[in-house]
């Protein structure tokens, strides 16, 4: 029935278009307007268009950052968080000043030279210094973002601690994430793939003194204020560890150990008392309420950001931040790999 | 270029018109060498092949915006892969990777450059055929199976190839990855190994043509842009292709003869599997080696022909010729050393990353260059708005709006938090998908007389321009709003994370602009196969232009000029010059008496 359906439609709108095209044929000849030159009243017209059409593009970008620009990721929950959030901020007014200047220009130019009847166009080939003028701003400012750029990069990448970080590994696969917390040596047993067994979902290596006090969690706990080295491990295909309230994210590479770190500075309990979170919380369970869903509480989650096959939308894990004493208590009743295994 | 390569061109033209002969439909329409038809050959394919793929996209835009709600019309396109209307997972991540391979591949790199390059390098450098009329067809014919290929993988009985268009190993690598990462893959390698041989055959004729057939006269700096710009992505193309074919060659023996190239400790399936030492992270350094190029090798024709167009419908020189050439090498040389800003987040050595942030920001300076010279060769203009004009003048709206989200994630800090999200799907989708497409609109609407001799329909292509350039923005402009709200990209639902719920209305929104812009491309199909048969036979020059290819015939003949080649006196861009008694002087008109030539 739809099959039939949409061969009418196809159909019909394909007649329709023969219509169209015979009446504007027909109407040109009557005019004995040689319909196909573009005449001034047609330079006139979407001169106009590209000034109305163009200006109302930028009005609408406007309108999208005041409407939507609240949607965007709440305050940075990492200590390195701020210094991204910082660079970012200051890219994006740099690329808005660009595009709030030459865009309307563009336009601008498009309806005022728009041809007419009797006018030349103005020889103007080249000019050297105007040329170089335009090399030197947008080399002088791509100066200042790769210097500040790559400051900030190194800082992330390679960090100076002050105290030992915490080490836990990320362990990947179709379609769900676990932890291994390294435990009171802060060592992560050596593990591989060959070990895999049964309630041996990591393939810890049990016969590595290292594991015995390893602990193999669902739930990633974190505290706050101490640095958190990540391992990332995946088993079977890439998949990408994304922590956006973090602003951090490494890919789980299969035969390959990455690394990311970062320190948790707001915990759960405190994120919930953001204002734009509250707002963004109220705003979601709207929608659910209107739809029959679950009332929503803000969770910091993880999710998978690299394309891992069917299930790849729905790989994720909730983050707990806590403080010190409570993430402390929660480890202290997790079962230990030597307790397991 | 010397006299002797013009004697030789008329030589041949004297031996082809001695010895021609009637050609029946399969010598002039399927199997021929010669160059124009050729074009168009590429031409049609690729429009087919973008049919498919904008289709593609309007399938999976109606999965985002309603997710996993039941479609009648999935059923119908889709069959078993939408049980009840509903689309299945695996077959949302296929109808991304197939939409991905197809358009950039089949469309902006096969449909732009193939059809362009074939169409305009001989007539726009004075050349009867191009070098090799044989390679060429050759060219051709290997895209013609690799279409074909790559549409037959659709109808696998385990689905198309799933794994991106960027077909990740180990997930492309392993059947039991996912169902795409069958049959359907492997037909996505043939497909796309046959592709690379093709691109590279009429690479290299490309190449050879413009370095050795040039008409006395067309010195390298008389060259209009169009050229400079097809000649550049040869040469990207000749150097970066073999690159990919090596990826997919080292691709398909880890899949078929059990290397482990790309594949190393994996556990799939309750077993360890046999493959040790290999790493992913070597495919992705291979495939944007490619990648990365490609990009220009779809960008660059694209702002060739709109260099041409601009200039052409100003009725001024194009500003600052030396310059734009200069910007087409610099981001030509720079497109090779910035690979790994893809590659951010794969773990790779800090420092690599510093280097790649370096040099990707880089690109911003040239690509700056061009588009402020597109903008003063507006000035002062005396602007002729044919189709072909106004896409070109969205192409540099949408080259600006999408280069400077460049700037973002090619600087590896913030790429961390936006990488894979909305917001490279909009900066990308603007800045390449986009630009590329309306240059090759414009380059359509444009070169139409030339084709087919007879004149596309002005209103029609009006509103086509206006539908396409409003829905296309509204399609991708709001994608970074998702993407700076942390959406990631293949999700084939959103509805897992209750923290995306309000971003749902802006998915409907971007349905409905981008159902309305496919539909408005039917406006384009309906006027071009309308004015292949029923359009208003073209002038000569139509649109007043100053190079070559608008002193040939308005029907084709084999080598192109009936007489002699012409001669070449004088840049490309004599538009408006005072003294001149038109608007425009062609490139074989002599100087006039005192007149002095810059070129």
């Amino acid at each position: 029935m739809s099959a039939a359906l949409i061969i009418v439609l196809v159909v019909l709108v394909i007649l329709t278009l023969v219509q169209v095209m015979r009446i504007s044929e027909i109407s040109s000849e009557i005019q004995k307007g040689k319909d196909n030159e573009v005449s001034s009243k047609d330079n006139d017209t979407q001169g106009r268009l590209m000034l109305l059409v163009g200006f109302g593009f930028i009005i609408s970008v406007v309108v999208m950052y005041i409407a939507w620009g609240r949607h965007s990721l709440p305050e940075p929950s990492s200590a390195h968080g701020a210094e991204i959030d910082n660079l970012w901020n200051l890219s994006m007014l740099i690329i808005n000043i660009v595009f709030f200047i030459v865009q309307p220009i563009l336009f601008y130019f498009a309806y005022k030279y728009r041809g007419k009847k009797g006018t030349t166009a103005t020889y103007y080939e080249h000019n050297n210094r105007l040329e170089l003028f335009w090399t030197m701003v947008p080399a002088l400012a791509l100066a200042v973002l790769i210097i500040w750029g790559l400051n900030v990069w190194s800082t992330l990448m390679m960090p100076e601690n002050e105290e030992e970080p915490i080490l836990v590994e990320l362990y990947a696969q179709q379609f769900n994430w676990t932890v291994r917390y390294s435990g009171g040596d802060n060592i992560l047993g050596y593990a591989t793939v060959h070990e895999i067994a049964g309630a041996n979902i990591v393939g810890v290596d049990t016969q590595d003194p290292a594991s015995a006090d390893d602990i193999i969690t669902k739930e990633l706990h974190l505290p706050t204020g101490k640095p958190i080295q990540f391992a990332f491990r995946s088993q079977d295909v890439i998949h990408s560890a994304y922590f956006p309230h973090f602003r951090a994210q490494m890919n789980c590479v299969p035969g390959s150990i990455t690394n990311f770190q970062f320190t948790p500075t707001i915990t759960t309990a405190e994120i919930r008392q953001n204002k734009d979170v509250k707002a963004h919380v109220e705003e979601v369970n709207e929608i659910r309420k209107a739809k029959g869903e679950d009332v929503w509480d803000f969770n910091y989650v993880l999710l998978c950001n690299k394309i891992c096959g069917s299930a790849h939308y729905n790989m994720q894990m909730d983050i707990v931040v806590e403080t010190q004493d409570e993430f402390n208590a929660w480890l202290k009743e997790q079962k230990t790999v030597a307790e397991t295994l | 270029m010397s006299t002797t390569t013009t004697e030789k061109n008329n030589h041949i033209q004297d031996y082809l018109m001695e010895h021609h002969h009637e050609e029946n439909f399969f010598t002039k329409y399927i199997f021929t060498t010669d160059h124009k038809m050729i074009g168009k050959q590429f031409l049609i394919t690729g429009m087919f092949m973008g049919i498919i793929g904008v289709m593609m996209s309007m399938l999976f835009r109606l999965e985002i915006a309603y997710p996993e709600q039941s479609f009648p019309i999935l059923e119908f396109f889709l069959g078993k892969w939408a049980p009840d209307g509903v689309m299945d997972p695996n077959m949302y991540l296929a109808l991304v990777t197939i939409h991905g391979t197809i358009m950039v591949f089949f469309v902006l790199t096969a449909g732009l450059s193939g059809t362009f390059s074939n169409l305009l390098i001989p007539l726009q450098i004075g050349a009867r055929d191009m070098a090799s009329g044989f390679m060429n067809a050759l060219s051709y014919w290997f895209f013609f199976l690799s279409s074909v290929i790559m549409v037959v993988s659709l109808f696998v009985e385990s689905g198309p190839a799933s794994a991106g268009w960027t077909v990740y190993p180990p997930l492309s690598a392993l059947p039991q990855a996912m169902p795409g990462s069958g049959a359907g893959m492997t037909l996505w390698l043939i497909s796309m190994t046959l592709f690379i041989v093709g691109s590279l055959l009429g690479s290299l004729n490309y190449i050879v043509t413009v370095l050795n057939m040039r008409t006395k006269g067309m010195s390298m700096t008389r060259l209009p842009l169009t050229i400079w710009a097809f000649f550049v992505t040869a040469v990207l193309g000749v150097l970066s292709f073999p690159v990919l074919l090596s990826a997919a060659l080292l691709l398909m023996f880890d899949r078929m003869l059990g290397t482990s190239f790309y594949l190393s400790d994996i556990f799939m399936g309750g077993e360890v599997l046999s493959y040790s030492g290999g790493s992913p992270v070597l495919y992705q350094h291979l495939f944007w080696f490619l990648g990365h190029p490609e990009v220009y090798i779809i960008l660059l024709p694209a702002l060739g022909i709109s260099s041409e167009v601009i200039a052409t419908n100003s009725r001024k020189p194009i500003f600052g010729y030396r310059a734009m050439v200069g910007s087409i090498l610099a981001i030509a040389f720079l497109s090779f050393i910035v690979w790994g800003h893809h590659m951010f987040v794969t773990g790779m050595n800090p420092f690599l990353g510093s280097v790649f942030t370096f040099t990707t920001l880089l690109i911003a300076i040239p690509s700056a260059v061009k588009a402020f010279n597109y903008i003063t060769t507006l000035w002062k203009g005396n602007i002729q708005f044919t189709p072909a004009m106004l896409f070109s003048i969205a192409l540099v709206s949408t080259f600006v709006t999408g280069g400077l989200t460049g700037v973002i994630l090619g600087d590896s800090a913030l790429d961390i938090n936006v990488h894979d999200t909305y917001f490279v799907v909009a900066h990308f989708h603007i800045v390449m998908g986009l630009s590329a497409i309306y240059g090759m609109f414009a380059g359509v609407y444009h070169w139409f007389p030339k084709m087919y001799g007879r004149m596309m329909n002005k209103s029609m292509g009006y509103a086509h321009f206006w539908l396409t350039f409003i829905t296309a923005y509204g399609v991708f402009f709001p994608m970074h709003f998702l993407g700076m709200a942390g959406l990631p990209r293949r999700y084939y639902s959103n509805t897992a994370f209750p923290m995306f719920d309000n971003l749902a209305d802006i998915n409907v929104l971007i349905t409905y602009f981008a159902i309305i812009g496919g539909a408005a491309q039917l406006i384009f199909i309906f006027n071009f196969f309308y004015s292949i048969w029923r359009g208003p036979k073209a002038k000569q020059n139509p649109w007043r232009g100053n190079s070559l290819e608008w002193t040939t015939p308005v029907e084709h003949i084999h080598g192109n000029w009936p007489g002699d080649v012409p001669v070449v006196y004088r840049w490309a861009y004599d538009y408006s010059k005072p003294g001149a008694e038109e608007d425009f002087v062609p490139q074989n008109v002599p100087l006039a008496e005192g007149e002095e030539s810059g070129h």
